[in-house]
């Protein structure tokens, strides 16, 4: 970071917190909205969650109000309990295990598709701009609507899919009816979403390899696969690092996706991590501590995947 | 949208092979059309009456007619929940950034102790899913008798979009030249006033990018929406339009004309910003 204005750790003797204060207050005062915010409406519904975890609260032992009549909590604590039927539960590891598949298999499929167009489209050639627009094209449709979008062409019965199947000679396939087919439908549609927005931040990144490089390494007879290995991959680092992880994060939390095309089904065969919880929360006999649990199952994941990924990072000398 | 110069790293036309030059265009096109065709057939679909949507044909154009349009406009509540969504995502995208902004520009400039746990905290619940706050959310608005009201969802999208437009600023801040804050202190100007009247005019454009990524962001949302607003007046449009297409029966002309209403506007702004979009959300770390 070069942007270091006021040199902040230029000559710093420790002296005390009134010069660190007097030397920082600017600082810590332009941070204190998103501090202030996020601790009221982050933290505290957080530490709400972690208590609502550690309860049997659920729709029944909610307190609510029924017309003049309020009726008091009457949930308990119960300690640990929702986390090991968690962890004990036959739904945990096959819910775990499909996430981690559904964002290993989306997210490869978006940096190889992403970085493969965006390396064709990074040089000059008739109709780039236009290619460019058709291509980003999934991006600019907000999710919801592609989630709409796919569930109509992928209908047993008058999707198009099928019919040109029918009219290739196949037989349709019931996409949204059957397990696998349902697991293939909300990859297809996600990495159909995803791709634009790796295509655009990698074509960012291969345009920010200065050009010498690659004729330089061309004069010194490397081959193109060599160039790519050892100029294009490691010049698009800083990119690819961020947007690896971004991607991650958001595969993993695909909500409307999976709620919108499949509700989960068929019998929970494309269910994630997020949807199943959102659902023992809001369907059926609503399970709020249950859910709570599941959500502090899914972000402790996260972190521990976030924290190594920056840890792998930070090892190469990269980030903060 | 022609670059002018070509890009770095690239290679110039003559030295390509016709039958290179060929395979290049060829998988460009197969490539757009994949892209292009769901949206393509959901324009051309919603075109269609009724009665032909609900067989398998496949004919492009089929007796075209603007009924599933008027029918959206006329007798369902589309207006209104595109107003509604209009009004949580205006109010999101509004607060969000003026939350943000002056902690986009510290994290950028300073670095002052505690600045790694804000930019950890920034990045951590960016990470949220949303079915760890959804359900305490959720209790706290019954609680506050907020449920099925707008602000609970505008406050439950604060939670996400409040770090991302800082994290998305900070990267803009970066790319204005430091030597501009440091003529401005050598006037005198305090850091917020370098802030307020030099480097705050010269990053709207990064400002209207985190704003404008606030909002499709809330106008895009589903969970909270379809947890919260219970009633069918105060739906958002990810809400209603799952009305048409429920369990037992499935409006596909309803849906389709209504998800073309949605697209139309949102791609042509989406296309025109997009390329800002990028550089918001790869900048933040990349300079990190």
């Amino acid at each position: 970071m070069t942007a270091d204005v006021v040199a902040t750790r230029r000559a710093a003797p420790r002296s005390g917190a009134r010069r660190l204060l007097s030397r920082h207050w600017y600082a810590w005062a332009m941070t204190a909205p998103v501090v202030v915010v996020t601790l009221v409406l982050v933290g505290y519904p957080l530490v709400r969650g972690v208590y609502l975890s550690l309860t049997d609260a659920t729709e029944a032992t909610l307190g609510h109000t029924i017309g003049m009549n309020v009726i008091p909590d009457r949930y308990e604590f119960v300690g640990l309990r929702n986390y090991a039927d968690i962890l004990t539960s036959s739904a945990f590891l096959g819910r775990l295990t499909w996430t981690v598949v559904w964002t290993v298999v989306c997210v490869a499929l978006h940096v190889g598709i992403g970085l493969g167009l965006a390396m064709l489209l990074n040089r000059p050639m008739r109709l780039r701009a236009l290619y460019r627009i058709l291509l980003v094209l999934p991006w600019a449709v907000p999710a919801f609507v592609s989630a709409f979008i796919w569930r109509y062409l992928l209908n047993g019965e008058f999707g198009v899919v099928n019919a040109m199947l029918r009219a290739a000679g196949f037989a349709g396939i019931s996409w949204l009816d059957d397990p696998f087919w349902a697991k293939v439908s909300v990859i297809a549609c996600n990495v159909w979403l995803g791709v634009p927005f790796m295509m655009l931040a990698l074509l960012g990144g291969l345009q920010s390899i200065p050009r010498e490089l690659h004729e330089a390494a061309e004069v010194d007879g490397a081959t193109p696969w060599q160039r790519f290995r050892h100029i294009t991959l490691p010049g698009l680092r800083p990119v690819s690092s961020t947007v690896v992880l971004l991607g991650t994060i958001w595969t993993f939390n695909q909500f409307p996706v999976i709620f919108l095309l499949t509700k989960g089904g068929p019998g929970g065969a494309t269910e994630i991590l997020v949807t199943y919880a959102y659902r023992q929360a809001f369907e059926g006999i609503r399970n709020y501590s249950g859910s709570a649990a599941w959500g502090m199952v899914i972000l402790a994941l996260l972190v521990v995947m976030a924290t190594v990924y920056r840890r792998a990072l930070r090892q190469q000398g990269e980030a903060w | 949208m022609v670059s002018p110069a070509a890009p770095a790293g690239a290679w110039s036309r003559d030295r390509r092979s016709p039958g290179r030059s060929i395979a290049l265009h060829l998988t460009l096109i197969a490539a757009s059309i994949v892209s292009v065709f769901p949206v393509a057939w959901l324009v051309l679909t919603s075109l269609k009456p009724r009665t032909v949507i609900e067989t398998a044909s496949v004919a492009p154009v089929d007796h075209p007619t603007l009924a599933n349009y008027t029918q959206v406009l006329g007798e369902t509540r589309f207006l209104t929940w595109a107003a509604n969504s209009v009004v949580v995502s205006l109010m999101t995208a509004v607060l969000g950034v003026l939350l943000a902004a002056t902690t986009g520009y510290a994290v950028s400039r300073f670095r002052f102790p505690g600045f790694r746990s804000v930019m950890w905290m920034l990045l951590i619940t960016q990470m949220f899913p949303v079915a760890i706050l959804i359900v305490p959310i959720y209790n706290l608005m019954a609680g506050l008798g907020l449920i099925n009201q707008f602000p609970s969802l505008v406050i439950a999208y604060l939670t996400s979009t409040v770090p991302f437009c800082a994290w998305m600023m900070k990267g803009y801040f970066d790319t204005v030249p430091v030597t501009i804050d440091e003529a401005g202190r050598v006037d005198g100007l305090t850091p917020f006033g370098t802030f307020w009247r030099l480097i705050l005019p010269l990053a709207k454009p990064g400002l209207a990018v985190a704003a404008f990524y606030s909002f499709i962001t809330a106008w895009a949302e589903v969970a909270y929406a379809t947890a919260f607003m219970t009633g069918d007046d105060k739906y958002t449009l990810a809400v209603g339009l799952s009305q048409f297409v429920g369990q037992h029966k499935a409006e596909w002309g309803l849906l389709t004309a209504s998800s073309v209403l949605i697209a139309i506007p949102a791609a042509v702004v989406f296309l025109l910003v997009q390329r800002h979009l990028v550089t918001g959300l790869t900048a933040g770390a990349t300079k990190a």
